[in-house]
């Protein structure tokens, strides 16, 4: 035979992947590095189709690299900066070594930095795909952002994370583009939508963290270096696209209202500024005034192939959405020093209502509670003492339920004090066969235009005091006289017999009837068993697929069939509840 | 205690004295020895300076002599002289009360004793006695004016009465001044060395000549940096960069930049958004009750489906922190960096596609889908079933040690033969000219005539095994034939042919005339191929080939099966070879049956004629026995189609249990299987003449009836040989025919 004979794993799969250890010494860094190189650069692991051809026959658990991937970090210059860095902290800890504090100072000067502009720049060819890897970075720099001033990481980082964030914040008020807000137990969560793509992240509550001691921050660290600079980049463009400045400046006239009344220095110029920017009261200053005109309606061009009633569907959408941003156009608000300042007045900024707060509380209240054009004022106290006429006092609740449902809900079961109705996650899209809360289902009736939700409620209530009336009446009956009761015994022997005799006499309708059922029941059984005799005859790969599938669907199923009855039985206990409470505020 | 401090006084007073006088001072101060030995060396002087003399002027010498004595003494005297009076000026605190001599101790030590310490000459000083109580005290503090100034004295326990000086001191170190009255810790600052530049120098030191000189040292070290700098080892402090740390990065988006990299790029999912259960106030069928909680805190954290227990809260104001939200987002880093990553297509297949699209059923009929009748009467398992060729009659054969005929119509039991053993397998003659049945109890098989149906047929039957006349030489037979004694010969069995072990099965081969039986044993006598009409039996394998579970004829050709416990072999009888070896792919067979084809079981033919020849033209059906099945223990059935591969078709896993018996029906295309699941599953087997087509299988029916017994089901299935019914008998002793 011709040739050389080819060995085994040195072709096909095999040669595509590289071990992580390999991959370390082919680039000559320590673990760290190579940890560091990979989150900034975007590297992760690949798992290979055939785990065990590309681990050289042997199933062992090892994590495995495009070899492309690893070839490519060969030239990548930041790995020379890591390089001298290493150099850096050696000649440093030796001059500090030697008491040589000139020569450490000096070292100090020339201390080696980079930049990941160009990580940024090729890791996001595109802006759009920068905006669609966002979620992380904004999750991640609001965090950070709460850290506290001290350990853990860099002031720096903190400050600039701040910065960004709080920025960002600005841009989504300025634009318009959040979509829903969720209050959960972990955090509230926002979704933006900026350019078409859905941005959502996630903010911790404003409580001070408990450090946990098995979270590596170096990781955490480097990440957001690397987000801190993408974000930086994203904003700088997102403020350029509504012709603001970037850094953000503070509205002129806005600028004059935040500033302290009494003129007295509030902090260091730097700080006020960026505190001023993070009160959220203030609009932003654009490059090009902003003219009427810029308001000019767009031309519709139809594109082919879609009909009159997508177009239709199309206009529709645009308007609501036009509708949705001005909710709050027009209102005011007032938040109580109680409630959560920040994701308040960042909401409502977004949808064109106005907000102010104690001015005591912080920078950049508008107005004081006094005035008297506020319209809605937030409380999360269980009763108000003073309260003024002419203004709603509500719960925070209303705010972010009425956002997530486009219109602005009915204020009564959102009233201090009250309990209030469950929030709903505005993320999910019930599909056909899930289980959908009836608060949904009266809310999606809602936004229909319909509004059945307080009838029902209403004839509910109307139902449940007839039933209470009837049951009264019986009780009364049953209390005033048993002679009666044992008369309608009488009766409804007497009628039962009848009954029974009527049974007994046309037997063939009956019979006619069932007959009819059991056509359609045997046809159905007959139906059902082809389907079983076919499965029986499915192959194996395909049968075991089949039954997976089915098994999906039942659990679907089974779950919420388990939450509708645990729903029915918490109504029933509720309704119970009620009476109880009723029948002994009657007594 | 003295004298170190005297010696003190004398440096402070002797600063210019040389070191000489201050070692002698130190040698010996005031001792008398080392003024003698002074002496002495005054006399050695003398001595040597009355040498060089000789006596000349004695006392001149005398004097200068005297006089250095003297001169070195009256500075030592002066010292002393001086010190004399300071020390009785210096008023140590050690000093002052000589009569307790215990020292600075804590005087707590002396509590608990009468005294309070020694005076010099050693005896104790006793405390002073003080009997004074609460209302003494009280009082003393009452009437003594003073009484506020009174302190006692520590060391000697006596009451001291302080002075207005005292007094004044102890209210200054009080208010935090100085002991001294007249101590002015203010006193104005006097610059020596201000920023206002004077005329004068402040001293009046001549400059350092080094001042005027370059510094070697210095020389040396900038020479170094110069070195250093020459060679690059020091570098110039870097400009500070003053371009913008963020720009528009995407100013040109060149749709070129993408790399190929990003085609094998797999981005990251998104987090999964939140559902209802995460809300701060969910609607109440979301919150866990106690039991569902519980389970959750014992499930590992991997495996729960949530990672966090849904919560209710009155109002936001309530609320905590999550104390797990630094945790999740270092978990998505992990994910992000760590987490292999690999495109996985989702299968979005609607379920009904995957079921195989088959002919209904209901166009595939006739086919047996109720249970008609039950034939009772067998109090143990009914082991097997055999139907007659004419469909009239069903013979079974049980545990309880008989033999049952039934007319099949009406399920009457016509005849019971008991035969005084388990009757394991039984088989009805198929040609229809002979009525003979072949039951295999223990170690015999016996020949049965059960006396049914057509009179002249049966009294043939029993005229054929008459006419039988013995060889004139014995030949040497595995087996013993036995004709049957009268007692048995009216009960109908007509011929015993015992066997040395005891046998599994019985067949009879098409025509007949030849039956096979299976010894449970592994010898290479397992099986034996017996002719009635001659009445000997020959043993056709040399070597065994492993346990034989079941043989069959072939129902024309000369085909003889062999089922093994993995293979089925198919061996010539005339060629006397191996034809085929089918592997059954499965751990035991059970049984096997073959297709006859639809003809009438070749019953007439000749299988001397058929062999070697393919009779495909004149044939309607396909050549019969190219398809067998193979029931297995574990629960597969095989259809083989020997024209294909020696492996097989098709493995079908309908039952749930093991499999007990196969059948084909003769005329139909059906075949049945029974299993330990008690149920029988009728599947329609179609064998179409064209060899390019394979055979299509669709099972067409479940049939149900027998009741579990001792984990045994169905035992035994056998078609009707015209009809398309099937009996099957089970562990329950009944028979059921479905229809």
């Amino acid at each position: 035979m011709g040739g050389l004979e080819k060995k085994k794993y040195q072709r096909g799969s095999a040669t595509n992947y590289i071990t992580r250890n390999k991959a370390r010494k082919k680039l000559q860094l320590s673990l760290p590095d190579f940890r560091r190189l990979c989150i900034l650069k975007g590297i992760y692991p690949h798992e290979p189709r055939h785990k065990k051809k590309v681990n050289k026959g042997s199933t062992a658990a090892r994590t495995f690299y495009l070899l492309k991937d690893i070839k490519f970090l060969l030239h990548e210059p930041i790995v020379n900066k890591f390089r001298e860095y290493k150099i850096f902290v050696r000649k440093l800890r030796k001059a500090y070594g030697k008491s040589e504090w000139g020569t450490a100072e000096r070292l100090k000067d020339n201390k080696p930095t980079y930049k990941l502009d160009h990580i940024v720049k090729e890791r996001y060819p595109t802006f759009v795909d920068a905006l669609r890897d966002l979620d992380d970075a904004l999750s991640m720099c609001f965090l950070f952002s709460t850290f506290p001033r001290t350990g853990k990481c860099h002031v720096q980082t903190i400050q600039l994370c701040r910065r960004l964030a709080v920025e960002f914040l600005n841009y989504v008020i300025a634009s318009r583009s959040l979509r829903k807000v969720f209050l959960s137990i972990k955090g509230i969560y926002y979704q933006a939508e900026v350019l078409g793509q859905p941005i959502t992240w996630i903010t911790p509550y404003a409580f001070a963290h408990d450090h946990p001691t098995d979270v590596d921050y170096r990781v955490m660290a480097t990440f957001t270096e690397f987000y801190t600079t993408l974000l930086g980049f994203v904003n700088f463009r997102l403020y350029h696209s509504l012709n603001l400045h970037y850094p953000p400046k503070i509205d002129g006239q806005a600028e004059v209202e935040v500033k302290p009344a009494e003129g007295k220095e509030y902090a260091m110029d730097s700080e006020s500024y960026l505190e001023k920017l993070s009160a959220l009261s203030a609009s932003l200053a654009r490059v090009v005034a902003p003219t009427q005109e810029d308001d000019v309606e767009m031309d519709e061009f139809p594109v082919e192939g879609e009909t009159a009633e997508q177009m239709d569907a199309r206009r529709k959408e645009q308007e609501a959405l036009e509708k949705h941003k001005k909710l709050f156009e027009g209102l005011r608000f007032f938040l109580n020093r109680e409630v959560p300042r920040e994701p308040l007045a960042f909401v409502i900024r977004c949808f064109g209502g106005q907000v102010s707060w104690d001015k005591s509380l912080c920078i950049g209240a508008t107005y004081d509670v006094s005035d008297p054009s506020i319209t809605h004022q937030i409380v999360d106290r269980p009763r108000v003492e003073q309260q003024v006429v002419g203004r709603y006092y509500l719960q925070p609740q209303w705010v972010f339920d009425s956002v997530n449902a486009k219109l602005c809900l009915p204020v009564a079961d959102y009233f201090p004090g009250v309990l209030l109705p469950p929030h709903l996650s505005p993320f999910v899209t019930e599909q056909e066969g899930d289980y959908i809360p009836p608060e949904k289902l009266k809310l999606l009736a809602m936004q229909r235009g319909e509004d059945p939700g307080e009838e029902t409620e209403e004839e509910e209530e109307e139902e449940e005091e007839e039933e209470e009336d009837d049951n009264d009446k019986d009780e009364e009956e049953e209390e005033e006289d048993e002679s009666e009761k044992e008369e309608e015994i009488k009766l409804k022997k007497m009628e039962e017999q009848k009954a029974q005799s009527n049974k007994a006499l046309p037997v063939k309708v009956t019979a006619g009837k069932v007959r009819l059922e059991d056509k359609q029941r045997l046809e159905q059984e007959q139906q059902s068993e082809e389907k079983r005799l076919a499965i029986m005859m499915m192959k194996k790969r395909e049968k075991y697929l089949y039954k997976k599938i089915m098994f999906g669907k039942k659990r679907k199923i089974r779950e919420a069939n388990k939450l509708a009855a645990k729903r029915k039985a918490h109504d029933t206990a509720l309704k119970e509840e009620k009476k109880k409470t009723k029948k002994a505020r009657r007594a | 205690m003295e004298q170190p401090l005297e010696l003190e006084s004398d440096d402070d007073l002797t600063d210019s004295e040389e070191s000489v006088y201050s070692g002698l001072e130190d040698s010996g101060s005031d001792s008398t020895n080392s003024s003698a030995a002074e002496e002495e060396e005054e006399e050695e002087d003398e001595g040597e300076q009355e040498e060089p003399s000789n006596g000349a002027a004695p006392k001149v010498k005398g004097a200068p002599r005297k006089s250095k004595a003297l001169g070195a003494d009256p500075p030592l005297k002066d010292s002393e002289g001086l010190s004399v009076p300071d020390e009785y000026e210096e008023d140590s605190s050690d000093e002052e009360d000589i009569r307790n001599t215990v020292g600075n101790i804590p005087m707590e030590w002396y509590q608990d004793f009468p005294h309070i310490g020694y005076d010099l000459e050693g005896k104790r000083i006793y405390k002073p006695i003080r009997n004074k109580d609460e209302l003494d005290k009280f009082l003393e503090k009452m009437e003594n004016p003073d009484y506020w100034r009174t302190v006692q004295d520590k060391m000697t326990g006596a009451d001291i009465k302080l002075t207005d000086e005292q007094v004044d001191l102890v209210h200054r170190l009080q208010k935090g001044q100085f002991g001294d009255v007249h101590f002015n810790p203010y006193e104005p600052a006097i610059d020596f060395f201000t920023h206002e530049v004077m005329i004068h120098p402040v001293t009046n030191r001549p400059a350092d000549k080094r001042s005027f000189i370059p510094s070697l040292i210095e020389k040396e070290k900038v020479s170094k940096l110069v070195h250093a700098i020459k060679m690059g080892w020091i570098k110039p402090r870097k400009p500070k960069e003053d371009t913008p740390t963020y720009y528009d990065l995407w100013a040109h988006e060149d749709p070129n930049s993408i790399l190929g990299r990003h085609k094998m790029h797999v981005p990251a999912p998104k987090m999964k958004l939140p559902g209802h259960e995460e809300s701060y106030n969910p609607p109440p069928e979301y919150l866990l009750s106690e039991e569902e909680k519980l389970a959750w805190e014992q499930q590992e954290p991997a495996e729960r489906r949530l990672n966090f227990v849904p919560q209710q809260y009155r109002c936001l104001r309530a609320v905590p922190g999550y104390p797990r939200f630094i945790h999740e987002r270092f978990e998505r880093c992990l994910d992000l960096y760590l987490c292999p990553r690999q495109r996985k297509m989702r299968v979005n297949v609607d379920p009904e596609d995957l079921i195989p699209k088959l002919p209904k059923p209901r166009d595939l009929q006739p086919f047996p889908t109720t249970q008609a009748l039950v034939y009772r009467g067998h109090s143990s398992l009914v082991r097997c079933l055999s139907v007659s060729p004419s469909g009239q009659w069903l013979a079974s054969g049980s545990d309880d040690g008989t033999v049952r005929f039934w007319e099949v119509c009406t399920a009457r039991c016509m005849k019971t033969l008991p035969v005084g053993g388990v009757v394991k397998s039984i088989a009805w003659n198929p040609n229809p000219t002979i009525c003979l049945v072949a039951v295999c109890v223990e170690q015999s098989v016996l020949l049965v005539n059960p006396c049914l149906g057509d009179k002249l047929l049966y009294g043939a039957t029993d005229q054929v095994l008459e006419s039988y006349v013995p060889p004139e030489e014995e030949r040497v037979q595995p087996v013993q034939w036995v004709t049957a004694t009268s007692e048995e010969h009216s009960r109908g069995i007509r011929l015993t042919v015992q066997h040395s072990k005891a046998l599994k099965q019985v067949t009879w081969h098409g025509k007949g005339d030849y039956f096979a039986t299976v010894v449970a044993d592994n010898s290479n006598m397992q099986v034996l191929i017996h002719q009635t009409s001659k009445r000997w039996s020959q043993n056709p394998f040399r070597k065994s080939k492993g346990l034989v579970q079941c043989v069959l004829f072939h129902p024309i050709r000369p085909y003889f099966f062999v089922a093994t416990q993995r293979y089925v072999r198919v061996y010539n009888l005339l060629k006397q070879e191996l034809t085929k070896k089918l592997m059954a792919n499965c751990k035991w067979v059970s049984s096997m049956a073959i297709h006859p084809a639809g003809t009438d079981g070749g019953a007439g033919t000749v299988p001397k004629v058929m062999c070697g020849v393919h009779p495909v033209m004149d044939v309607p059906f396909p050549p019969p026995g190219d398809n067998v099945i193979c029931g297995s223990y574990d629960s597969k059935l095989a259809w083989f189609d020997l024209d294909l591969s020696t492996r097989p078709y098709q493995l079908l896993r309908h039952h749930r249990k093991a499999l007990r018996s196969v059948a084909f029906h003769k005329h139909y295309p059906l075949f049945a299987s029974g299993s330990d699941d008690g149920t029988v599953i009728v599947c329609h087997g179609m064998v179409y003449n064209d060899l390019l087509q394979n055979p299509l299988l669709v099972p067409v029916k479940v049939l149900k009836g027998h009741t579990l017994t001792m984990d045994l089901g169905v035992l035994d299935v056998v078609f009707h040989p015209t009809q398309p019914w099937v009996f099957s008998s089970g562990a329950d002793g009944t028979v059921r025919l479905y229809t």
